[in-house]
């Protein structure tokens, strides 16, 4: 009891932070935090470019971090369904709780894709709401940023202002960088590709891209060598011109597929902290100089 | 109509180039006449054109709000109608089994006080039936009630019987890192005692759960839950519990104020991306009156014996996590050990419910032997679960429990005090077809009762539906 007492008056006693504490599900929303509070903020992020955020445990680690955060930054859209709901409960902190100001979630500030007509597990792991793989699409991640700088000035009125001119300007410079993106992706228009899971459909709405089949037979469910036979023979028709997989994605179904079906598997890093993907602006430059690498131009 | 601009504009320029054949005055005046008209007709094609763009402008715009207004229809189509959008999330677990083992008239574990009190045990608990059946099947219901609370109901279903294995409600709004819950709580002590049966890694408990805690494997109880998590960076957190106490080894009092108290510490975090761990330690304190069980006396005959006093159970839990980069998708493994000691110290009373005569009646007229009852019993078990593919997992698990010291006071001169290490060595792989739905196979080595060898094959199905639940680490 006693020590409980000490521990208890040591918190007491320790200086209020200053900083916002953020605590993001996926690195592209710590990023987007960090080019909108620069040092204003103190960013968290629970997952690597290396992890499936669905598939992720609500390790003690997170509860720990999700105690003392001032904001909760998830992508939504049931990404995190899977362990964010015991996080937030477990944590003690109201402040990151559903419905709170404290819990922002991406996928409300942009037109979701891929909503499913019906709802049924029999079409495999389905999000109810809509496609939650958002960040492939630069355009929305200037949509989530005005959301989450408006978000981040409510939450701490004092940096206010700060917060805003740090948006301007990361959106002036993303919106340049867009222009160049699509400049040099252009050859991509049109392109017809084959996916390893459906995490990509933004990413081709943005660059005008064709899925033409997915080497999961369903979302969620891993390839199986009959799917994986299938998709091969209808290339002979659709004619791919490359594979595409997460850097987090097993690499032998993609492999199997670019050697039967002769065309190159490319990698794309996904989110931020991948390889050659350190921030926001890389994680795009690769994305879309990857993408024409496959393409051979 | 740009098409036709162009005619009439080639038309002209044939006109105007009509050879010089007519007279000069005349043909100036004609050139003059078709010069005003290509002007004119310029003109009036520039307009159409600038009419034309203008149109084409109007109709791109009235395209791109037609898609906004398509996308936001689509996005207010996905949500729900606002009647059952405030419905609970529901989420329903089917479980069954074929289990193929040695027949036992009565299953209990030697050295331990049976949990199921005085039953004749044998087919009575799901656990001992053979061949197939049905485990009961959990239906959950949760949801937030208001900013403030969370309330969740887990009903346990079977022959006969609905079971409420919990329902309690949870404050979401008190902040400084405190949980409450109030209702009927799954205790936080220990690490496994949380998980309901479709959550385990094993078709069956470890054995040390079974008699700390009964059939059930789990101490839960009418009361109250208070948690606190430190501001931390690694995870600790410190929980104290009241209530009721009805669960063995408490016995239901019917009294004012509480029966038991219960405090745990957990501490957990990462040693690296791919390494995470939980480790804790607990104590359970709780009182029985009239806790009732079967004995055999020194005869070989049947004895009741009936237990009055105090119950104090300590228990240490680790969890350890490893995946490759953090990515548990493809391949992972999960080392996880337990280990208990309980005291119980008060009186024992030997009785002779059935008048056969036994040690502490030998006349069968009604008497009994009170003695002092004083015990010190532990056990562990521990076990590694590999998930090597993204559908396949295999793990093993071994179980050992010492009946430790029995002091039965001159009670055991007329009881026989079993002395004896039970334990159990057990192997299973498990299929899951997506994370709905898992098939295990297990072979269990069952030497929980002495003097039998029980080989056990177990063939299981666990199954839920519904909403998306969300796991404790």
């Amino acid at each position: 009891m006693k020590l409980l007492l000490l521990v208890l008056l040591a918190i007491a006693a320790m200086p209020a932070a200053a900083a916002l504490k953020v605590f993001a599900t996926v690195p592209e929303w710590g990023a987007l935090a960090r080019e909108i509070g620069g040092d204003r903020v103190q960013v968290f992020t629970a997952t690597t470019a290396l992890q499936d955020a669905h598939h992720v445990d609500a390790r003690p680690s997170l509860i720990a971090r999700a105690r003392s955060a001032d904001l909760l930054i998830a992508t939504g859209a049931d990404l995190e369904v899977g362990w964010l709901p015991v996080v937030q409960r477990e944590s003690g902190n109201p402040r990151i709780q559903s419905g709170q100001p404290g819990y922002f979630e991406a996928a409300q500030h942009v037109r979701l894709l891929d909503v499913p007509a019906r709802l049924d597990r029999a079409d495999g792991d389905v999000h109810a709401a809509g496609n939650p793989h958002i960040q492939t699409d630069p355009r929305n991640v200037l949509a989530v940023g005005e959301g989450l700088a408006a978000r981040m000035a409510q939450l701490d009125p004092a940096n206010a202002a700060a917060y805003r001119s740090g948006h301007a300007a990361f959106a002036e410079r993303w919106r340049t960088q867009i222009k160049r993106w699509e400049a040099q992706a252009a050859p991509l228009k049109g392109v017809a590709v084959v996916s390893q899971h459906k995490a990509w459909p933004y990413l081709y709405d943005w660059l005008g891209m064709r899925e033409v089949a997915a080497l999961e037979p369903k979302p969620g469910v891993e390839p199986s060598l009959a799917h994986l036979a299938l998709v091969r023979d209808q290339a002979a028709t659709s004619r791919p011109r490359m594979v595409i997989r997460a850097a987090y994605n097993s690499a032998r179904p993609a492999e199997w597929f670019a050697k039967e079906a002769k065309v190159p598997a490319v990698v794309l890093p996904f989110t931020v902290g991948a390889p050659e993907a350190a921030d926001l602006t890389a994680l795009f430059d690769t994305t879309v100089q990857r993408l024409l690498k496959g393409l051979g131009t | 109509m740009r098409s036709t601009s162009l005619i009439v504009l080639a038309a002209c320029g044939a006109l105007a180039s009509i050879p010089a054949s007519a007279a000069d005055a005349d043909l100036n005046a004609l050139r003059e006449e078709i010069a005003q008209m290509k002007q004119a007709y310029e003109q009036r094609i520039k307009a159409l054109e600038s009419r034309l763009e203008k149109a084409e402008t109007t109709v791109v715009k009235a395209e791109a709000s037609a898609t906004q207004a398509q996308a936001s229809a689509r996005q207010a189509g996905a949500r729900p109608a606002p009647a059952n959008a405030f419905n609970p999330e529901i989420s329903l677990i089917l479980q069954g089994r074929y289990k193929d083992m040695k027949e036992v008239p009565e299953r209990t574990i030697t050295g331990f006080w049976p949990a199921a009190g005085h039953d004749h045990g044998g087919g009575a608990g799901e656990a001992n039936q053979r061949g197939f059946s049905l485990d009961h099947s959990e239906l959950a219901f949760g949801a937030n009630i208001d900013p403030w609370w969370r309330g969740q109901l887990m009903l346990g279903v079977r022959d006969d019987e609905v079971e409420v294995e919990e329902a309690w409600v949870q404050t979401l709004g008190i902040g400084h890192g405190i949980g409450l819950k109030g209702g009927r709580v799954r205790s936080g002590i220990g690490y496994l005692n949380e998980q309901h049966p479709h959550a385990w890694d094993f078709s069956d408990a470890p054995l040390m759960y079974t008699v700390m805690f009964g059939e059930h494997a789990s101490y839960a109880q009418d009361g109250v839950q208070l948690k606190w998590v430190a501001p931390t960076e690694t995870f600790i957190e410190l929980g104290a519990e009241f209530g009721r106490g009805a669960e063995f080894p408490g016995t239901d009092r019917n009294k004012n104020g509480s029966n038991n108290g219960a405090i745990f510490a957990h501490v957990g975090g990462d040693l690296d991306a791919s390494n995470n761990w939980r480790a804790g330690v607990s104590y359970l304190r709780t009182r029985a009156r009239d806790r009732e069980a079967r004995f055999e006396d020194v005869g070989g005959l049947e004895a009741q014996g009936v237990f009055d006093g105090d119950s104090r159970t300590w228990l240490a839990d680790f969890v350890w996590k490893w995946a490759p980069e953090g990515n548990a998708k493809y391949q992972n493994f999960k080392l996880q050990g337990e280990w208990f000691q309980r005291k119980e110290k008060g009186t024992l009373d030997c009785l002779d419910e059935d008048a056969v005569g036994n040690a502490c009646d030998p006349l069968a007229v009604g008497a009994s032997v009170l003695s002092d009852y004083k015990t010190r019993q532990s056990g562990w078990y521990l076990q590694g679960v590999y998930q090597f593919t993204p559908n396949w997992r295999a793990g093993v698990r071994y179980d050992r429990l010492d009946s430790g010291d029995r002091d039965f006071g001159i009670n055991a001169a007329n009881l026989v005090v079993d002395s004896y290490h039970p334990s159990r060595s057990s192997v299973m792989a498990d299929y899951s077809w997506s994370e709905f739905s898992r098939l295990r196979l297990q072979y269990a080595h069952d030497k929980s009762m002495q003097g039998i060898t029980d080989n056990q094959v177990t063939l299981q199905y666990i199954m839920s539906l519904g909403a998306h639940g969300a796991h404790k680490f």
